[in-house]
């Protein structure tokens, strides 16, 4: 009953935990199927098949979808909200929601563009512009996080605040920018007919590098857990209010890219430009099947939706019905996917 | 007769007016099942979140294997081996099995991969996860790739009981955790905690279900007005005995057999 007594019983009686670290590793052919049942579990089949059905649609309907030049159109078009998308997906993914991302990433552009123009440095330039889009990003992930309030309220009045800074900044024309690094993720990268540029490049790795941080990291586990549940994820040892403001400082390096990209594509800094970029990116977010409810979904499909999205407008204008209706289509399409997210979660 | 693994001496904690835990004592041996009942107010959730970290008393002390110990945080009770499971379960829905055993404990690739990548090692994990459920018999889920919320409740309820099993090396506590379960589930909640028992961990269960407290436990705390006014064997009373203790009709462990109270200092 001595302490050595008590002692014995600590070295017989091993953390149940430990007794299973001898357990023998899994075959290569677990691993394949394990990796298919990771890559599929965010529901990106849906938006997949919606995707090639759109465009099966247009390649009939028109000549011109289905072109290299059209194709590389539709890439190079999609890349600026794919990138607002990609931030918007971790921040929906932690049940929050950004309506100030283009708006940051707007008044970023616009903060390149005018520190190029007075000193030069397109480096320094870009550095600045990086270091508005995080510290914005980080006043409404502090907000958010560590005051408790409601991701919709705080970036309702970032968006406001920061779209008038923008305008008051540039006196509310916009600036040319004339500069090879500014420009260089516009850099035509002909492949085969097609047209790319670097930043299409630069927007596949971004989502490559998000899709691994979310679901190869123990990060990841940790943002999905706190848009899950953040009391349980609480509970378990995870330290929610720092996963949400990592989160909305990832978001917030998203929009800087944005703007580097916006700049790329066209070397124009519009301070009243991409003021619907906060919904469009919602709607590609929504569309690729994360849910607006966090914990559930994933870059992939944000990816898909942004080209959906972006298909769609080319496709019908390739097809010569009115933009309104593209409009009309989209908002459908959303409602359509939120209405599947909540039918599948009421069915759990 | 061995000494508690985990014990408190005269715990007292005020909420205003309120003294929910008025000078209260407690003991768990290791390979023990010590059920805490009590009426409700008695008390018996402070007296917990008090041992398990998740409120500090206001003054008393916590000791556990002999020495004393402070936690400020369920994370910190964690650390020395005290797991938790909550009524609310505090599992991730969206999130698998394995994911949701391994939550805040996550385990990487071993060299550059886990310590620069920070790849996880979903594989080790999984496999660590299924042995688990099959070493506490918890055999219904198909899967660990399966997602909590595709699970039933009893199912959900053994994959929070194991995930406090398989972490909690010293005590593993569970506050009710039977209460949203119907018979049969309930009956496999009680079995996985005979067998983490069975293992030698120290097992705390709140309940008011006496007949599934004297289905499992070794010995029975009874709370009552911040204090415990009794510690009984199950085999040495009734039901009824333990319901007047409870309830006040009787005085504590009067009449009945007490069950190696007080327990001294372990020596
Ligand atoms: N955070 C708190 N603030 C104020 N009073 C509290 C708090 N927590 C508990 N109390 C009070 O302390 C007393 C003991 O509560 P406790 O929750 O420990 O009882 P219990 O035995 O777990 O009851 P039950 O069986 O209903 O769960 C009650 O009077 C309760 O109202
Ligand atoms: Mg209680």
């Amino acid at each position: 009953m001595g302490p050595a007594e008590l002692l014995g019983h600590q070295v017989t009686d091993a953390p149940v935990g430990a007794n299973l670290d001898t357990e023998v590793r899994p075959t290569g052919v677990h691993r394949i199927r394990g990796f298919l049942v990771d890559a599929t579990r965010g529901g990106v089949l849906g938006p997949l098949v919606a995707l090639l059905f759109a465009s099966v649609v247009f390649s009939a309907l028109t000549d011109t979808f289905l072109t290299p030049s059209n194709i590389s159109l539709i890439l190079t078009q999609s890349i600026v909200i794919g990138m607002l998308a990609l931030g918007q997906t971790m921040i929906i993914l932690t049940s929050g929601i950004d309506l100030a991302n283009a708006a940051i990433m707007v008044l970023a552009s616009v903060v390149i563009a005018k520190v190029v123009k007075v000193s030069d440095n397109a480096f320094v330039a870009l550095l600045i512009g990086l270091a508005v889009a995080l510290a914005l990003s980080a006043i409404s992930g502090l907000l958010v996080s560590q005051m408790n309030l409601p991701p919709f309220i705080v970036t309702l009045g970032m968006l406001t605040v920061v779209t008038a800074a923008a305008r008051l900044y540039t006196g509310s024309s916009s600036i040319p920018v004339q500069n090879d690094l500014i420009a260089w993720l516009g850099t035509p990268v002909p492949i085969a007919g097609f047209r790319f540029t670097i930043g299409v490049f630069v927007w596949f790795a971004a989502y490559a590098l998000a899709w691994y941080a979310l679901t190869q990291t123990g990060w990841g586990t940790h943002v999905l857990a706190v848009g899950d549940d953040p009391e349980a994820a609480r509970l378990a040892g995870i330290k929610t209010r720092r996963v949400l403001l990592s989160v909305y400082l990832v978001a917030g390096l998203c929009y800087a890219a944005a703007a580097w990209q916006a700049l790329g594509r066209i070397p124009n800094a519009d301070p009243s430009g991409y003021a619907s970029g906060n919904l469009d990116s919602i709607t590609a977010v929504v569309i690729g099947g994360t849910s607006l409810f966090g914990g559930r979904g994933g870059v992939i499909g944000t990816l898909i939706g942004t080209l959906i999205v972006t298909v769609l407008r080319n496709g019908l204008t390739q097809a010569g019905i009115d933009s309104l209706y593209q409009d009309i289509a989209t908002g459908v399409l959303v409602v359509a996917a939120v209405l599947i997210d909540q039918i599948t979660r009421r069915a759990r | 007769m061995t000494a508690p693994v985990l014990s408190a001496h005269r715990l007292f904690k005020h909420f205003g007016a309120v003294t929910a835990l008025d000078g209260a004592d407690f003991e768990v041996c290791e390979g023990e099942v010590m059920a805490v009942v009590g009426d409700n107010g008695a008390g018996k959730s402070t007296l917990i979140k008090a041992l398990t970290g998740a409120l500090v008393p206001d003054s008393g002390q916590i000791l556990l294997d002999g020495e004393r110990v402070r936690f400020h945080s369920p994370i910190d009770a964690r650390r020395h081996g005290i797991e938790t499971v909550y009524q609310t379960l505090a599992v991730a829905p969206a999130l698998d099995i394995s994911a949701n055993m391994f939550l805040g404990r996550e385990q990487r690739r071993p060299g550059v991969l886990g310590s620069f990548f920070r790849l996880l090692d979903k594989p080790a994990m999984r496999t660590r996860a299924a042995a688990t459920l099959r070493e506490l018999g918890i055999t219904t889920a198909r899967s660990v790739r399966q997602q909590v919320e595709t699970l039933s409740g009893g199912q959900r309820q053994a994959v929070a009981v194991a995930r406090a099993a398989a972490w909690g090396s010293k005590v593993v506590v569970l506050d009710e955790p039977t209460a949203a379960l119907g018979v049969r589930e309930a009956g496999q909640v009680l079995e996985l905690v005979r067998r983490i028992r069975d293992r030698g961990v120290a097992v705390i269960l709140i309940s008011h279900n006496m007949p599934q407290v004297f289905e499992v436990a070794d010995r029975i705390h009874i709370h009552r007005l911040g204090q415990r006014v009794a510690l009984v064997r199950p085999t040495d009373v009734s039901m009824t005995d333990v319901v007047a203790i409870m309830t006040g009709a009787r005085a504590g462990n009067e009449g009945v057999a007490d069950a190696d109270l007080p327990h001294g200092d372990g020596a």
